[in-house]
């Protein structure tokens, strides 16, 4: 019969160890998560209610609640998504189902990736000096907005493009056989088997944005402003500056404020990523091939 | 049922070509290849795998254009005229029917499957649909069995359904030239049979091209045969004669006596 060798019983022992070894660096990852989630919602807890989230801030913001940062925030992230995903989009379907493979699409590609490693503050900059100076829409939402749509783009388009691609080439050669151009093949199959897989991971992506401070700072978002937004070129306040303003700008805010902010700022980023994930599972249950 | 045709409007040769080479990004997958397909012929090629028989597939229906580094020189005509003079390659390709070896069904209805080269080319009446779709199924030998469904998906057939539905999408497009890629390497051996069956009736309607890894199977239907070995056209025999021992090339009698490929 079979005699385990001195080999196989050090492969044996080498493998058991590796394993916790993964294992015990991937609990390590749930730490941090655990921690901040922890701290959040026992210290910032206590400060959530309706009058929280739905008043203004009040002597000088320390009393009152948040309304017109969170306002502002949906505000900021609704106009960067209905910005960015038109032009995200159409990028993506020019480099996945146009662009011939030469130096043009290299570079451009090239440019898709050095324009996501910008800092966020060279982005704050830019959209200054373009949105609120040179096209004149002040500091507004608009400008902040836009701001965040181009510092997104980079990850709409590569959201986009790998969403493009899990539709099988054999499905687009089917189409082109038949005497189908690029844009019917795109339109009667790519499209509709990729659209909500580029919906969720569009959405994904921008949400994330709501959390961005610098990029808004010096282009639409307001230090203390009681008013919400009536339109994309006012300024606005929002959750990210409002939480770096009432911890280090203000003094005396009592301390389970900021907590508050923060856990509400975090949840708005959970929620929409629950409603992605969900949207996803949902997909996956009716697969087409 | 007799087909009126004006001997002038059909070319006797609905496929000619001439000095065909065909590279991938500078080398060479097939060359110097000449040959002619006469009309209403089933036309066999075979060969080995990597003997450029798909290349040459898509050459006729110009699918070079959609392919990165595909480049052809010398001439395909299809029906006396050069695949290159075609301003609108669509139109040339919505002629020529395609099969492939494996079954592509698309993620859409079986009826929208079958209605979808109509609709591209904006026949939108259901009822005109509503005839293609039954007639093509009815060709492809598929309809008793999708009948009560052609609502569900077209992609999740097996795989003998999901190839007569590419045959019956083919044939949506009323091509006069049918080009079929191995098209029964994911077949059971019952279906391919009944395929058979049905590119034997639809000789009398298109030219067929039937690229095939079963040299049986190019006996059984073609009429003439090509032999591709390694990116080049051995030679084009009768069919007949090809298995009886008159092939012109010693590497062709092996290759169809089994002694190799």
């Amino acid at each position: 019969m079979f005699e385990a060798t001195a080999q196989n019983r050090r492969n044996r022992k080498v493998e058991g160890l590796f394993r916790l070894l993964f294992l015990w660096m991937t609990c390590m990852l749930i730490l941090p998560v655990a921690l901040i989630l922890g701290v959040l919602i026992v210290r910032g807890g206590p400060a959530i209610s309706w009058e929280f989230l739905f008043t203004q801030p009040m002597n000088n913001m320390t009393a009152g609640g948040i309304l017109p940062a969170l306002v502002g925030t949906v505000w900021l992230v609704v106009v960067a998504l209905i910005a960015s995903v038109p032009v995200g989009v159409a990028a993506a379907l020019y480099l996945s189902e146009y662009a011939p493979d030469n130096r043009l699409t290299r570079a451009i590609n090239l440019a898709i990736i050095n324009l996501a490693g910008v800092p966020s503050i060279v982005h704050a900059l830019f959209g200054l000096g373009a949105f609120v100076i040179f096209f004149r829409f002040g500091t507004s939402v608009l400008a902040a907005s836009l701001t965040l749509a181009v510092m997104t783009l980079p990850v709409v388009i590569v959201a986009t493009r790998e969403s493009l691609q899990t539709v099988p080439l054999a499905f687009r050669e089917a189409c082109w056989n038949m005497g189908a151009t690029r844009w019917q093949t795109i339109r009667k199959i790519v499209l509709p088997n990729s659209i909500s897989g580029i919906l969720t991971g569009v959405i994904l992506e921008v949400s994330r944005t709501s959390g961005e401070t610098a990029p808004i700072m010096f282009t639409g978002a307001a230090f203390f402003l009681p008013f919400l937004p009536q339109g994309v070129l006012d300024q606005t306040m929002a959750m990210s500056l409002h939480l770096f303003v009432i911890s280090t700008q203000v003094p005396d805010v009592p301390e389970h404020m900021p907590f508050g902010v923060a856990l509400v700022l975090i949840s708005m980023v959970l929620a929409m990523n629950g409603i992605s994930i969900a949207f996803r599972v949902y997909l996956r249950g009716r697969k087409k091939w | 049922m007799s087909v009126p045709v004006q001997a002038s409007e059909v070319p006797d040769r609905a496929i000619e070509v001439e000095d065909l080479a065909i590279r991938y990004h500078g080398k060479l997958a097939l060359s110097r290849v000449t040959l002619h397909v006469p009309s209403h012929e089933i036309f066999g090629i075979i060969g080995p795998a990597n003997s450029g028989k798909t290349s040459f597939l898509r050459a006729i229906n110009r699918m070079d254009l959609m392919t990165a580094g595909m480049e052809v020189s010398g001439s395909v005509r299809v029906e006396g005229r050069d695949v290159r003079s075609w301003r609108n390659p669509y139109a040339l390709r919505q002629r020529i029917g395609v099969v492939f070896p494996l079954p592509v069904g698309l993620p859409l209805s079986i009826y929208d499957n079958v209605a979808l080269s109509a609709r591209l080319r904006r026949t939108r009446k259901r009822a005109d649909l509503d005839v293609i779709v039954e007639r093509c199924l009815r060709r492809a030998a598929l309809w008793d069995e999708v009948k009560d469904r052609l609502d569900s998906l077209g992609s999740l057939l097996s795989g003998g359904q999901q190839q007569r539905l590419t045959i019956a999408r083919a044939l949506s497009q009323d091509p006069s030239i049918l080009l079929l890629d191995e098209f029964s390497i994911a077949v059971d051996p019952v279906t391919t049979m009944r395929i058979e069956e049905v590119l034997a009736e639809l000789k009398s309607e298109m030219t067929i091209v039937l690229v095939t890894n079963l040299v049986q199977q190019a006996r059984r239907l073609a009429s003439r045969t090509a032999f591709f070995l390694t990116g080049e056209l051995v030679e084009v025999t009768e069919t007949e004669a090809m298995f009886e021992g008159g092939a012109q090339d010693p590497r062709t009698t092996a290759y169809v006596e089994g002694k190799f490929g």
